[in-house]
């Protein structure tokens, strides 16, 4: 027992300050500073009167309801679950058919397409740039055929898809449409959703074609298409993952985002469209990285921030308009290649985080995406944590379980605050694709990953089994090896395509879709009809290059 | 440590399709913060204009940073022009996701050392001053 003489039992502090001052100051910390992994000093306690107050009504609402910030639908996970959607992709269209079905047997709902470097970049298998790469980090599809092969036996009115692809997004767009057709499904009735975001390309993920402002065109002509033909598609992903893997902090990624999301509005209300018309469809995708309550903030704060852009910048009528209804992924950047086993905690914290931020989908990285590709093993551990979570834990009983929180509401605002700042500097810079242009964002995130790095080699940034906790000997996983088997058939299957359609109408495509690219018109309707002739996706990526120039990297350190 | 006649040059590439550049950037930064003189290629470059780049800038070593799984053709590619171009002498050494089996086959044929995610910055610039000399 303490000898030290205590206050009075049952004594109150009558304030924060009082408290703090009699009864925290005079305590020892175990650490001198407090930041989370964005570099964000951490208050040791939040109450109503250091920023844990909220205006229930304008701050809060009630799901389902404007500023969203509980969540975008009123039942939320009591109604239905999130998607549970595993990014799959490697080798042939016919191995990545077979891992699709494999994910739909195990109780996934939801399939999302991974796409290999060729594709990515708008080469066929066949191109010199494609050797080595072709089936290697997604699945090579570089014509209808692939498309209707990597669907085989997958009914796309009933699941819906996603397609991480994006300076030739329209490309695969117009595959995945053009195999609908074939199989008799209305447009009305294909849902999914396309990445499609080039701003964030130029920001982090840097695989492109042409400059950033044909690049958008493109973008927005499948966010037309789609409000015009296919109301159940989400034709872009705006996307923050990208973002944050390059290095951003959560701040960063969420304002960049927004902002990109911004652009692309601009973008489409100088078409002409209404913002009502197209709005609806706009679909996020966010990291869920390791700091849990920070993340958990960010979902929320990113709701009412779009929520109230769409409805006070953009006049939006319509609640659709508002709702900023995303998917998620656990952060890719913090599995370890040491001690691999460990990255199943982590991503279970991550996804967790995501569903308290509620998300409307969510993928969970496999323990072994450091290493290579994943086995199927670690997948279904990986989508196992999203059942423990959904159906163990009790968290999906009730809707925004953390809303009220003291320290929650604050962040959620601080958050909020802190990227609006960011997007008022992005404005005064002319907007995203100026700011991209200069090279803004790019800058800024260089710096974060820098820094980032910096506290990990000095300790401050604790990473369990790399600079703590270290073993001598590697735990050994099995890891998913892939041959150059898929290299050589995809070669040889687009020459005996192209071997076998029909030359005249091949021409006749391809300058229609050179004649779209030039008038500015919509490529999307001449796209799906010119890939059901036989165009594949390096002789569209050509006309593209032609048309609108190519683009480079400018190498800024 | 031997005094060296000049700081060690070296160029950071990034070949290939992968746009994944914040460990090349990262591991630059760091080099040119330890006294290297550094060149950083930017992103999806052939073979070919690296080891263009690699003489005409006259550098000591070349780090080659993949991420895209393309490792086992993109390296012995770089060796093989490197060899063509009399160009033996420039160090090469590599980072990024590589299968253990494939860092023992890569160092068998010439690579002189590859870090994986979770090195240490300073590692990298120990190994540089023990390995790679100005001539």
């Amino acid at each position: 027992m303490s000898k030290k003489p205590s206050p009075p039992s049952f004594s109150k502090s009558a304030s924060y300050e009082e408290w703090r001052k009699q009864r925290y100051a005079s305590q020892k910390e175990r650490k001198a500073t407090y930041e989370s992994i964005s570099f964000r000093g951490q208050p040791e306690l939040v109450t109503p009167e250091n920023g844990g107050g909220v205006q229930y009504d304008s701050e809060l609402g009630y799901p389902g309801e404007y500023p969203f910030t509980r969540g975008v639908q009123p039942t939320m996970y009591r109604g239905r679950l999130w998607t549970m959607r595993q990014f799959a992709g490697f080798g042939s269209p016919e191995d990545t058919n077979q891992r699709f079905k494999y994910l739909l047997e195990h109780g996934q709902t939801g399939l999302s397409t991974a796409f290999d470097m060729p594709c990515l970049m708008g080469y066929d298998p066949d191109h010199a740039r494609s050797m080595g790469e072709v089936g290697r980090e997604g699945v090579s599809v570089a014509t209808i055929q692939d498309m209707e092969t990597l669907f085989d036996g997958i009914e796309q009115d009933k699941i819906t898809t996603s397609m991480t692809i994006n300076c030739t997004a329209t490309i695969a767009f117009a595959f995945y449409f053009a195999v609908a057709r074939r199989r008799g499904i209305s447009f009305e009735k294909v849902g999914g959703t396309i990445q499609n975001d080039m701003l964030k390309e130029f920001i982090a993920q840097k695989e492109w074609i042409s400059p950033p402002k044909p690049s958008v065109k493109l973008v927005c002509d499948v966010i037309e298409f789609c409000a015009l033909s296919a109301p159940k598609f989400n034709p872009v992903s705006i996307s923050g993952y990208h973002i944050r893997e390059a290095g951003s902090t959560a701040v960063q990624e969420l304002a960049f985002t927004i902002a990109d999301g911004l652009a692309y509005v601009e973008h489409c209300l100088g078409r002409g469209m209404a913002i009502d018309s197209f709005a609806p469809q706009l679909s996020f995708f966010f990291d869920v990285h390791n700091d849990f309550f920070e993340e958990i903030a960010k979902f929320r704060a990113g709701r009412r921030l779009w929520a109230r852009l769409m409805r006070e910048r953009y006049g939006a009528k319509l609640d659709a308009s508002c709702k900023l209804r995303t998917h998620a992924q656990t952060a890719g950047v913090s599995l370890t290649a040491q001690q691999p086993i460990n990255n199943v905690a982590r991503v279970a914290i991550q996804a967790l985080a995501g569903v308290l931020g509620g998300v409307q989908s969510l993928h969970t990285n496999s323990m072994d995406e450091t290493l290579s590709l994943p086995t199927e093993d670690a997948v279904r551990v990986a989508l196992r944590t999203q059942q423990i979570i959904a159906e163990e834990s009790g968290v999906t009983n009730v809707i925004d379980p953390l809303g009220g929180s003291y320290y929650i509401e604050r962040l959620t605002s601080e958050i909020e605050h802190e990227a609006m700042e960011y997007i008022k500097q992005i404005d005064s810079l002319g907007g995203m694709l100026r700011a991209v242009e200069e090279g803004f964002p790019q800058k800024e995130i260089s710096e974060a990953a820098y820094q980032f790095q910096l506290g990990v080699d000095a300790q401050e940034q604790v990473i369990v089994g790399v600079n703590r906790y270290q073993e001598g000997g590697e735990q050994e996983i099995p890891t998913l090896k892939i041959d150059l088997g898929p290299e050589k058939s995809q070669v040889e299957k687009i020459k005996e395509f192209r071997a076998r359609r029909d030359e005249a109408k091949w021409r006749q495509s391809m300058d229609a879709i050179e004649r779209a690219c030039v008038e500015n018109r919509n490529v999307v309707p001449v796209l799906i009809d010119a890939v059901d002739a036989g165009v594949t996706l390096g002789e569209v990526s050509d006309i593209y290059r032609k048309v609108f120039g190519t683009y480079s990297d400018p190498g800024m350190l | 440590m031997t005094v060296q006649s000049r700081p060690i040059r070296i160029l950071i590439a990034k070949a290939g399709l992968d746009g994944h550049d914040r460990g090349a950037k990262v591991i630059a930064r760091a080099l040119r913060d330890a006294g290297f003189e550094v060149i950083y290629t930017g992103l999806h470059q052939t073979v070919e204009n690296i080891v263009r780049a690699a003489i005409q800038e006259d550098v000591d070593c070349i780090g080659l940073s993949i991420l895209s799984g393309a490792h086992m053709t993109l390296f012995p590619e770089l060796l093989n022009k490197l060899a063509a171009e009399n160009s033996s002498d420039i160090v090469v050494f590599g980072g990024g996701i590589v299968p253990k089996d494939d860092i023992v086959e890569l160092k068998r044929v010439g690579v002189k050392e590859i870090f994986i995610p979770g090195t240490h910055t300073q590692d990298v610039v120990a190994w540089i001053k023990a390995n790679v000399t100005v001539d």
